[in-house]
């Protein structure tokens, strides 16, 4: 029972919501059910709220390596839990939206969480360095192509690559670099994407129908054919 | 001073007060007056404009009943650049009662769907071009009821190819089911999968297991967790650990069901731990900052990077390839699969990452589905040959039946 209730759920919602598509007066059972699905999360949010406070106070208790990190996680994790159910600071009072301008909540969120979200995303800009050092070396003819692309392209997309090819007569003007570089994007790059794209829904579909009919029931735990 | 001297003086006083009274009266009303008449003049010059013109009301095809769509052509005045017509307004009347603005347009607009109508009620529509200060208004319509239909017909070849590409998955497990063996390509990130966990168990290291950073309704992490599923068996077998950080609480349950049941179905009950599955922060990049940190203390020997990613993709491969870890990833979103293959030892592109789980699995009816999946494949390889080649020459030699062809596939496969 504990595994067949489940994949009744699954087979009777994703046939239903299938036949919601074509069905006008069922079009918006789909957004219905996503609501469903929310005030679920909201729920399990509990869950995974608690099982961060036990995993880092576990940690403490045991000093465990780098217990450290772990008080500022729990500091941090109870000071905006204070301040956002109290709603510290909020012009408003309790009444008023948490993330009302001037609650300590949104001041919190403004002044620490955002720079450091933006320290870890300007990481990337590094990470794309390095990562394009290695790819685009000149190993194999593939790997040859493929660094002759992006030079065109990262030169088409800087002032440099108009720059060095705007002496190229209109008639011509398929080799300059901008243009070579906007050709190799819509052509070749469109078309590989769209055909990663086909075989994505094509997956999707599949996927979904082996969870529907219950062939697919890994993502519930226990046995295959259970 | 004699009596007839004061009276004569008191007379003067007062007529001279009176005079000095009215002469400011007279004074206050002449400021005033040029004001309110310059204010009447403004408010009253209204510059006339031709109200909108043949305006229809018509039911929306396929709905519940809940959509009018209007039509009109535009004022006649409202002409490009010097349009005195500042916008339209759209008024309804509700079963015979007043009428109701329901919405402003910008000028030159000639269209309006009402999507707050109600089925069984009879509206009325008027649309008035607004100039500043002034309405003219058109023609009211004909009064309408919305409708409903049951069937939304034009989605019709949307449910045909649904049905071949569907009705090919059943088939091909149907056909599995029966015993036929079944082709397969070997995908190299899958059969690398054994050799990645055997390589953790050697070193003595963790298994990272990332399952991106959406939730259970996303079908990229249900992928993710199926594949999960069969590598946990093998974890399992060897006796490994696994450590899975997770940004959804749901998902934190459901990987710990996973992990679970794979380790009694090894028949070690006793090595699963729920501290194996943890919730870091639904926060994007509070995550990577939680996971780039265990990868960097933790050393894993194998990292799979399979789900929805987005730009945390990058920063978790690059750091798993810093520390020299051996790395599957798997995603369906083109844009970060370049990342990927930059960064990672095996990528599982698109579809791959679907057909993972019934891959790893190996039973008949999973890779049944994989056959069918092909079956869609093969007929958009055709279609797409056939409509580039329909193009190309309707193009270059302008046939008209090559142009007819590409407007039916273009009806047949559009989606708006």
């Amino acid at each position: 029972m504990k595994r067949q209730i489940p994949l009744f759920i699954t087979f009777f919602v994703g046939t239903l919501l299938i036949f919601s598509v074509f069905i006008p007066p069922m079009e918006t059972w789909g957004e219905n059910f996503t609501l469903f699905f929310d005030i679920i999360a909201v729920f399990a949010f509990f869950l995974g709220a608690g099982n961060l406070v036990r995993v880092h106070v576990g940690k403490l208790k045991k000093r465990k390596a780098d217990w450290g990190f772990s008080i500022v996680t729990l500091i941090g994790f109870g000071f905006m839990l204070f301040v956002g159910l109290l709603k510290i600071g909020n012009p408003g009072g309790i009444a008023a939206d948490v993330t009302a301008p001037g609650s300590w909540f949104q001041e919190m969120f403004n002044y620490v969480i955002n720079p450091l979200q933006s320290t870890m995303y300007a990481l990337l800009a590094f990470f794309v360095a390095s990562a394009s050092y290695r790819a685009f070396r000149a190993k194999n003819r593939e790997a040859t192509i493929l660094l002759i692309a992006a030079f065109v392209i990262l030169l088409g997309r800087t002032p440099l690559g108009m720059l060095l090819t705007a002496w190229i007569p209109d008639s011509l003007s398929f080799f300059q670099i901008p243009n070579m570089a906007v050709w190799i994007m819509n052509s070749f790059n469109l078309a590989g994407q769209r055909a990663i794209l086909i075989g994505i829904s094509l997956g999707v579909v599949a996927m979904s129908l082996r969870l529907i009919l219950g062939v697919e029931r890994t993502y519930l735990g226990g046995d295959d054919n259970g | 001073m004699t009596p007839t001297r004061l009276h004569i003086f008191r007379v003067i006083s007062i007529s001279t007060i009176c005079v000095l009274l009215l002469a400011s009266l007279a004074l206050s009303q002449d400021e005033a007056t040029p004001t309110t008449n310059l204010s009447t003049e403004i408010d009253t010059v209204i510059i006339e404009v031709a109200a909108p013109t043949s305006l229809i009301a018509t039911d929306h095809k396929y709905d519940n009943g809940e959509r009018i769509n209007l039509q009109w052509v535009p004022s006649i005045d409202d002409l490009p650049g010097i349009s005195t017509v500042v916008g339209y307004r759209i008024y309804r009347q509700d079963d015979g009662g007043a009428a109701e603005a329901i919405a402003d347009l910008p000028a030159k607009a000639n269209h309006y769907r009402d999507e707050n109508t109600e089925l069984g009620h009879t509206y009325i529509y008027s649309v008035a071009a607004l100039t500043d200060g002034a309405e003219f208004v058109s023609n009211p319509t004909e009064s309408i009821s919305p409708e409903r239909e049951w069937i939304d017909f034009s989605k019709r070849y949307l449910f045909l190819i649904a049905l071949i590409v569907g009705g090919a998955v059943i088939y091909f497990i149907e056909i599995a089911r029966r015993g036929k063996k079944l082709f397969v390509r070997k995908i190299a990130g899958l059969e690398a999968v054994d050799d990645a966990v055997g390589r953790a168990t050697e070193m003595g290291r963790p298994i990272l297991f990332i399952p991106g950073i959406q939730d259970m309704d996303d079908v990229q992490t249900l992928a993710g967790l199926t594949i999960l599923g069969r590598i946990s068996k093998t974890i399992a077998d060897y006796d490994t650990e696994i450590f899975m950080p997770v940004s959804r609480s749901l998902v934190m349950t459901a990987g710990r069901e996973i992990i679970k049941s794979s380790y009694q179905t090894a028949g070690r009950p006793d090595k699963y731990s729920d501290d194996m599955v943890t919730y870091i922060t639904d926060e994007q990049f509070g995550y990577v900052a939680a996971v780039d940190g265990i990868m960097v203390r933790e050393k894993p020997a194998t990292i799979f990077l399979l789900g929805a990613f987005f730009a945390e993709s990058l920063i978790l491969a690059e750091t798993g390839n810093y520390i020299g870890a051996i790395q599957i990833a798997g995603t369906a979103r083109p844009a970060q699969l370049p990342f990927f293959i930059a960064a990672c030892d095996f990528t599982l592109i698109g579809e791959e990452l679907f057909a993972a789980s019934a891959y790893l699995s190996g039973e008949p009816k999973q890779l049944g589905s994989l056959k069918g999946q092909d079956v869609g494949k093969a007929i958009a390889m055709v279609i797409l040959v056939i409509g580039a080649l329909a193009t190309t020459i309707g193009t270059a030699w302008n046939i008209a039946s090559m142009n007819s062809l590409v407007d039916i596939l273009k009806t047949i496969f559009s989606t708006s």
